[in-house]
């Protein structure tokens, strides 16, 4: 278990920095931490060079804090804002080429199924809308096709936001954005059906208005990943860079979103539904013990 | 299948017994993917790589490979070996041609995620108009991006560079991947004697702990460390990392010389070492130079032959050895822009010797009389051509 390695040798703790001295004693390894306790434990990622009151920054932290299992957890990411406060988690990281995270995901996957066949190894792609539903759609799709055991999350942004607030596949119809300078011509994407349609087993849309209910829909969608099939989330999290949208607004925005077009929706196959189902039952008997 | 015994490199590689067989090019990587203990393999078929990893399934589906699965394209099989061989596997893939090219954002990013896999490149036209002959083109777009490219002339080099190719891969002054090229058709689907160990033998298991860099398994401690996109940094920090990193890695490729020297005999072969007129190619025109070396032999013209194995790392010092007193060198090539002549010339110091060509491109086959004609000229022999119509 991976456990083994986060922890320090006797003997060692003075001579390890303080950040990951700080990390092991009062981080997440080893437990599960309650997001709504962010700011007194010991974050997996802190310091990034996101744009202040980005809120996908926000939404990649609550992510960190909602891991199952942090210490045996591989993150994937790609060219786009996410990889800059993800490439900074302690938490190990790939990063490849822009758009190629599903297919990494899948050789990583199955390489350590084979070599670990009796030990949970969580992996995650967290990438941008231009990752997964453009440049990476085939990869996107055909890792749920072929049933790859592993989460994706798309922190959606409306737009390429890396490279400085471009037309994605997911921008809204009619706006206006570079390299649409008439405006988008056609609709946003419909990236939660078509992962029900590729075979993903558990697929949520979220707006992250609520930490406690994001930390659960990862952690759900984790959970199904390693035990049935690829599971897949739709975040929106707003670029309010490049859609103008003050600091002190953005959770205003996300809430307005929430009413107008990601409402919250989760949808699961019956084996995933009767498996969480069993699973709260359990946690809830622990409680009453 | 047979049980499989593990057994040391050296002893697979250059001492156990060996049977000689006449099997076709594609049949060679799969006798030699059979004997390397291969964990994954990654197929996404093209005219004339097909054939290869279709006899790799049936590996998978007797047990000699743990996992293998048809990919969506190129670019999506190429980033899974490299996901797979970060995650610690030892992994295989072939392509062709326009398959090379459509991975190869994806092939050129493995040296510096130093991603020690087996590639192999059965040529193939990758330009317009369309043909699925063996040009060799491609192979010019895999010189300058860090990976050991290996050239086999034959059937027998296919399955002794593949088999060495995961060891030299694997080693840890090296963790470099390594390419093994050779002519589509005129290799994969032509029949020729190869000389095979046993098939109850396998190289051990990938070892990932014995690494310049950790497999990402989270088997190692989670401190934030990665080595991936300094650019996030600082330009100067994204300059820094970048340059010293290139430098490592063609450090690495550099270093595997030795390996190659060690397991396949040298980066190059010479035939008559002091012929005064010498031929110098890779795989199949090198085939082509032999014969041509041979009849040049019986008309008593003293012609040598330097065939180059390893393309990368390039054998500079050893041609500047061979070459230094040679009259000519001729460079046949199967592609129109001769890749390997202008590499020939750079690495000797008298480029003036070096006669570009002959050429046959398109995918043609490369008559051994096209190198006699330069050969005579060389010696400055006039020949009447006789023109039939
Ligand atoms: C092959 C390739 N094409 C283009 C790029 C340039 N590029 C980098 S990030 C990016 C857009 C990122 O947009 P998205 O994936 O939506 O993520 P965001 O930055 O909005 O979070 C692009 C086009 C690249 N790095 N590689
Ligand atoms: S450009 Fe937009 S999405 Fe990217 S970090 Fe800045 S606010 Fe966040």
């Amino acid at each position: 278990m991976g456990l083994e390695y986060v922890r320090i040798s006797p003997g060692f703790e003075k001579y390890m920095p303080r950040d990951y001295v700080d990390l092991v004693k009062y981080g997440p390894f080893g437990k599960q931490v309650d997001v709504m306790q962010m700011g007194q434990f010991k974050e997996l990622v802190e310091e990034h060079p996101m744009c202040a009151g980005c809120y996908m920054a926000y939404f990649i932290r609550v992510f960190y804090a909602a891991l199952p299992n942090p210490e045996d957890t591989i993150v994937l990411g790609t060219a786009g804002c996410a990889r800059l406060a993800l490439s900074q988690a302690a938490v190990p990281f790939i990063y490849g080429n822009y758009g190629d995270t599903n297919a990494v995901a899948s050789g990583l996957k199955r390489a350590l199924s084979i070599r670990f066949p009796d030990k949970v190894k969580d992996v995650v792609v967290i990438a941008g809308d231009g990752g997964l539903i453009d440049i990476g759609f085939g990869m996107t799709m055909h890792s749920w096709f072929r049933r790859e055991k592993f989460t994706t999350i798309m922190v959606d942004n409306e737009v390429y936001g890396n490279t400085g607030g471009q037309e994605s596949g997911m921008s809204p119809k009619g706006i206006q954005l570079k390299m649409a300078p008439l405006g988008k011509k056609f609709d946003k994407i419909n990236a939660v059906e078509l992962a029900k349609t590729a075979g993903c087993v558990y697929v949520a849309r979220i707006s992250p208005t609520n930490p406690k209910r994001i930390a659960k829909t990862i952690r759900r969608a984790i959970l199904a990943a390693r035990h049935f099939g690829p599971t897949f989330i739709h975040a929106y999290t707003s670029c309010n860079i490049e859609y103008s949208i003050p600091t002190r607004e953005v959770l205003a925005d996300a809430r307005k979103r929430e009413k107008q077009d990601f409402k919250f929706y989760e949808w699961m196959t019956d084996e995933v539904k009767e498996f969480f189902e069993e699973l709260e039952r359990k946690e809830k008997q622990e409680v009453k013990k | 299948m047979p049980e499989q015994r593990v057994v040391e490199p050296e002893y697979l590689i250059l001492e156990a017994p060996r049977e000689r067989k006449f099997i076709t090019g594609s049949q060679a990587f799969a006798e030699a993917v059979k004997r390397a203990n291969v964990d994954v393999a990654i197929a996404y078929p093209i005219t004339p790589q097909s054939e290869t990893m279709h006899l790799v399934g049936d590996l998978y589906a007797q047990g000699y490979v743990k996992d293998y699965y048809r990919a969506e394209e190129e670019y999506g099989a190429m980033s899974a070996i490299a996901g797979a061989v970060r995650g610690g596997a030892r992994a295989f893939t072939a392509t062709s041609g326009p398959g090379l090219l459509r991975g190869l954002e994806a092939i050129v990013s493995w040296p510096g995620h130093r991603i020690p896999a087996v590639l192999g490149i059965m040529t193939r036209v990758v330009n317009a108009p369309l043909s699925i002959q063996p040009d060799n083109v491609e192979i010019a777009y895999l010189l300058h991006s860090g990976l050991v490219v290996l050239h086999a002339e034959n059937q027998q080099d296919v399955f002794d560079f593949t088999l060495a190719g995961f060891v030299i891969s694997e080693k840890v002054d090296v963790y470099l991947p390594v390419v093994v090229a050779t002519e589509g058709f005129f290799v994969t689907h032509a029949k020729g004697y190869v000389d095979l160990p046993p098939e109850d033998m396998k190289l051990p298991p990938r070892d990932p702990y014995k690494a310049p860099v950790p497999p990402t398994d989270c088997e190692i401690p989670p401190a934030r460390i990665q080595r991936d996109a300094p650019v996030q940094k600082s330009n100067f920090m994204s300059y820094l990392i970048h340059a010293v990193w290139q430098q490592e890695v063609w450090s690495a490729n550099r270093r595997a010389a030795k390996w190659i020297k060690h397991y396949l005999g040298g980066l190059i072969e010479v035939v008559n070492p002091d012929a005064e007129v010498f031929i110098v190619a890779s795989g199949c025109a090198a085939a082509q130079g032999r014969e041509a070396q041979r009849y040049a032999t019986m008309e008593g013209l003293n012609v040598g032959l330097v065939k180059i194995k390893s393309l990368r790392p390039f054998p500079t010092n050893e041609l500047r050895e061979v070459l230094k007193n040679a009259k000519a060198v001729i460079v046949p090539e199967h592609n129109i822009v001769g890749w390997l002549a202008k590499e020939v010339k750079a690495a000797i110091p008298n480029s003036g010797i070096v006669v570009d060509g002959p050429r046959v491109y398109g995918g043609m086959t490369l008559p051994v009389e096209l190198i006699m004609d330069e050969i005579y000229k060389a010696f400055g022999i006039k020949k009447e051509k006789k023109t039939v119509v």
